[in-house]
């Protein structure tokens, strides 16, 4: 077991901010009355998000007055549960999974760079920026070696990472730039490296349509509640998307046909062009803007804000990438150019 | 045993050389290569059928489970449908709950996160059907703290399956009232365990309660609840939709239907694959994985399910089948069909001492076997790793796992055990000869053959 203690330098006064006070009290409403103590350990992160990543003892007996819970097991909680930082972290702080999957897969390796950058186990780097532990498998095995970064934009799995892009990801992190979460070389998640080999077509797979329900007495009839999805809403974001090229449609088409946002068929509009030639798009984003339909200058120098937030979804992006990395702007030209 | 043991039923090991084909597959979306959201899942199939399913009644999901031969995907293989029916028949004063063990903190295992993250609906329909088959009104899920993307969208998914009456009162319209929580943890092992997890779920340390009374009897709040893995209710939907028999056709008796297997360690290509239970182990990872790095012939051994298991050597290897029946054969386990390869570069010793580092590191600390035994064990692994040991210590050692296996409140007592037992049983020549070499002065340990990469 792991013995934890508070830090023995607390801030002289703390308190819950009022957004704070108000998100533990909607998860009290998750538990049955007089079970409010359930929310104990959300309330706890969402206190340790709150005090910038860690939680000082204040905040402790706060929670177990809100809760109505004797403090020493609010204390015995915090100390039991090791994601509780009970010291000051970092400004991004590093959880480095060391367990037996990822140190096959080379985890000293990033134990080297953060010792050295950084310092030993638990220590925080002299400009404050980052910060380390190791911790036990963070289950996210086939994507070894990972670590777990937490900030005040988020706290993502890092994942498929070498010495090299570990260092890269930590120098881009201390300087403030944005990074992308996920796996760190050509994969989209867990699937093997360089494709995946199983579930390769357009889905559903299922070639024959499931009517009745098998196995009971009276020959029943499957439905959707709510109604079968149609295909023409295939996300509910597109909607918006499947709308335009109607309109266009109606539009005499005086200048080059505009480009569709989505060309669902394929690239079906000439030879793709080479999407990562826009900073900001790799080659994970370029497959995954291929596989929704992605493929030319001219679409994305089109988009419009809505565009923007739609593909953003459609690709896992966090949200205002696109804005920030002026994908927009650069297509523009590039388009020009071709 | 292979080829020549067990092998019964229609379905042998000569029809396993034909795999999965993707019209089987329950996760479709396991990669995440399509979107999450409720229309997508809607066109895979997931929603479809689900209130006639409820109007069968009670006793028709639960049979229906028990058809299929499920059996719980989180570690101990229990028979899923037969779990349900221990939940008292009628609802007393006390509610009902279902409560889904979402806590995957298993070396190694990393599938039920790609089912959260990519395929919400089904874990939710299931939910919906689990609660309805065990006369639940209120289901909770129960997530690992350090999954909060995976919580954020599952919460997410769980929001919109509301918005679309699918959950909440009258759930599909069906008529059965039904509430769905998503709750979390912050980082501690054993709450994967299920009492555990309902302590920790009523805001206590994860620390497990005595059995009996069983969750069945008096589990969370001291009413009547039952804990499954998130893979034993995400499938449960597509069972039902597309019968038992179907789910039957997979895998040997006893060992029905597909999993999730996670691939990890020196293979070319690490991923999760859905296949059927009873796939050779070699087709698994030379078919998925790309293969042992340096080849089959590179392979050292294998943890089969997850570090809890005894891991095999490569004589085993080659043959052995990944069902529950066929790796007990072998002293070890499915577990949560964790896959984790080791090539000839490995220092196995130390492999296994930092998963008793692991082990010593989630001891919640309440029985003394297992907080002083699991320290104890880690430290003379730690000297084994070394060398620095007697070579009668190795015998020392086995003793002491058998004295905290089984004489502890929960199971990782034994889950601390067991690695250090396959160790032993297999690589007992590998620490000798540690021993041997530390006293000579030589390198304790050489690798056999140089890494890949």
């Amino acid at each position: 077991m792991s013995a934890r203690r508070l830090a023995i330098s607390q801030p002289d006064n703390f308190q819950l901010s009022a957004s704070a006070k108000k998100k533990i009290a909607a998860w009290v409403k998750k538990y049955p009355k007089d079970r409010q103590r359930s929310a104990l350990i959300p309330a706890l992160w969402i206190a340790q998000k709150d005090a910038g990543g860690w939680i000082p003892e204040a905040a402790l007996r706060e929670l177990g007055d809100m809760l109505d819970m004797p403090y020493i097991r609010v204390y015995e909680v915090v100390t039991f549960y090791t994601m509780f930082n009970l010291e000051p972290v970092g400004e991004h702080h590093i959880q480095l999974c060391g367990t037996t999957p990822c140190w096959l897969r080379g985890s000293d390796a990033l134990i080297e760079v953060l010792e050295r950058r950084i310092g030993p186990r638990g220590s925080v780097s002299s400009d404050g920026k980052l910060s380390w532990v190791e911790v036990e498998c963070l289950g996210a095995c086939a994507n070894a070696p990972m670590a777990q970064i937490s900030n005040n934009k988020g706290d993502d799995y890092y994942e498929d990472l070498t010495a090299e892009t570990f260092e890269q990801l930590l120098d881009d992190l201390s300087a403030g730039k944005s990074v992308n979460h996920g796996p760190q070389n050509s994969r989209h998640t867990s699937e093997p490296e360089g494709g995946n080999n199983t579930l390769t077509g357009e889905g559903p797979y299922l070639e024959d349509k499931l009517v009745y329900l098998p196995n009971t007495a009276k020959k029943t009839k499957m439905s959707v509640h709510g109604g079968a999805p149609k295909a023409k809403r295939k996300a509910a974001t597109t909607t918006k998307a499947a709308q335009k090229p109607k309109v266009q449609k109606k539009a005499p088409a005086k200048k080059a046909a505009k480009p569709k946002v989505i060309y669902k068929g394929g690239p079906t509009d000439g030879t793709p062009d080479d999407l990562k030639l826009i900073k900001g798009i790799g080659p994970k984003f370029e497959k995954d803007l291929n596989s929704k339909g992605i493929y030319y200058f001219r679409q994305i120098a089109a988009w419009k804000v809505a565009d923007v937030k739609m593909v953003e979804e459609l690709i896992d992006s966090i949200p205002g990438r696109i804005k920030r990395d002026e994908w927009v702007k650069q297509a523009k030209s590039l388009a020009k150019k071709a | 045993m292979g080829q020549t043991g067990k092998v019964t039923g229609e379905e042998g090991v000569g029809n396993m050389a034909q795999l999965l084909q993707d019209k089987d597959r329950i996760f479709t979306n396991l990669y995440g290569l399509e979107d999450w959201r409720l229309e997508a899942a809607k066109r895979r199939g997931a929603w479809l059928g689900t209130k006639e399913m409820i109007q069968q009644g009670h006793d028709w999901v639960v049979d229906q489970v028990k058809a299929s031969g499920l059996r719980g995907r989180g570690g101990a293989g229990f028979p899923t449908g037969l779990k349900w029916s221990f939940m008292p028949k009628e609802v007393g004063v006390r509610p009902h709950y279902l409560v889904v063990n979402a806590d995957e903190s298993e070396p190694g295992t990393c599938k039920d996160r790609e089912m959260m993250r990519h395929d919400p609906h089904l874990l939710i329909e299931g939910c919906l059907l689990a609660s309805f088959a065990m006369r639940a009104h209120a289901c909770y899920i129960y997530l690992r703290g350090e999954y909060i993307f995976e919580r954020h969208r599952l919460q997410a998914a769980v929001e919109e399956a509301y918005a679309a009456g699918l959950v909440g009162k009258n759930a599909c319209g069906s008529g059965w009232d039904f509430d769905i929580y998503v709750h979390h943890g912050a980082g501690a092992y054993i709450c994967g365990e299920e009492t555990a997890l309902l302590e920790s779920l009523e805001g206590k340390k994860g620390q497990p309660r005595l059995k009996p009374p069983f969750p069945a009897n008096a589990g969370l709040y001291g009413c009547p609840t039952t804990v499954n893995n998130v893979e034993s209710i995400a499938v449960v939907g597509t069972i039902l939709r597309r019968g038992a028999d179907w789910f039957t056709q997979f895998g040997r008796d006893n060992n029905k239907g597909t999993k999730v297997f996670s691939i990890s360690g020196h293979v070319n290509k690490p991923c999760n694959v859905e296949e059927a239970l009873s796939i050779p182990l070699k087709t698994l990872i030379e078919e998925y994985a790309g293969g042992v790095r340096g080849g089959w012939d590179n392979l050292k051994a294998v943890i089969p399910g997850g570090s809890s298991v005894p891991l095999l050597p490569k004589e085993i290897c080659d043959t052995v089948l990944m069902d529950f029946d066929a790796l007990r054969e072998h002293q070890s386990g499915l577990g949560t069909a964790a896959v984790i390869v080791m090539d000839q570069s490995t220092d196995v010793v130390k492999a296994i001492a930092r998963l008793s580092y692991f082990y010593k590191h989630e001891s919640c600390g309440q029985c003394t076997p297992c907080r002083e035994g699991t320290g104890w064990m880690w430290r003379v692994m730690e000297r084994m790793v070394r060398g620095e040991a007697e070579t009668s210590e190795i015998d020392m050692l086995l003793n002491v796992t058998k004295q905290v296996e089984g004489h502890t409140i929960c199971a990782l007592g034994d889950a601390a055990a067991w690695p250090i037992q396959g160790l032993i049983r297999h690589f007992r020549h590998e620490i000798e000869e540690r021993i041997d070499n530390y006293r000579a002065g030589k390198p304790v340990f050489v690798p056999a053959m140089e890494a890949a990469e």
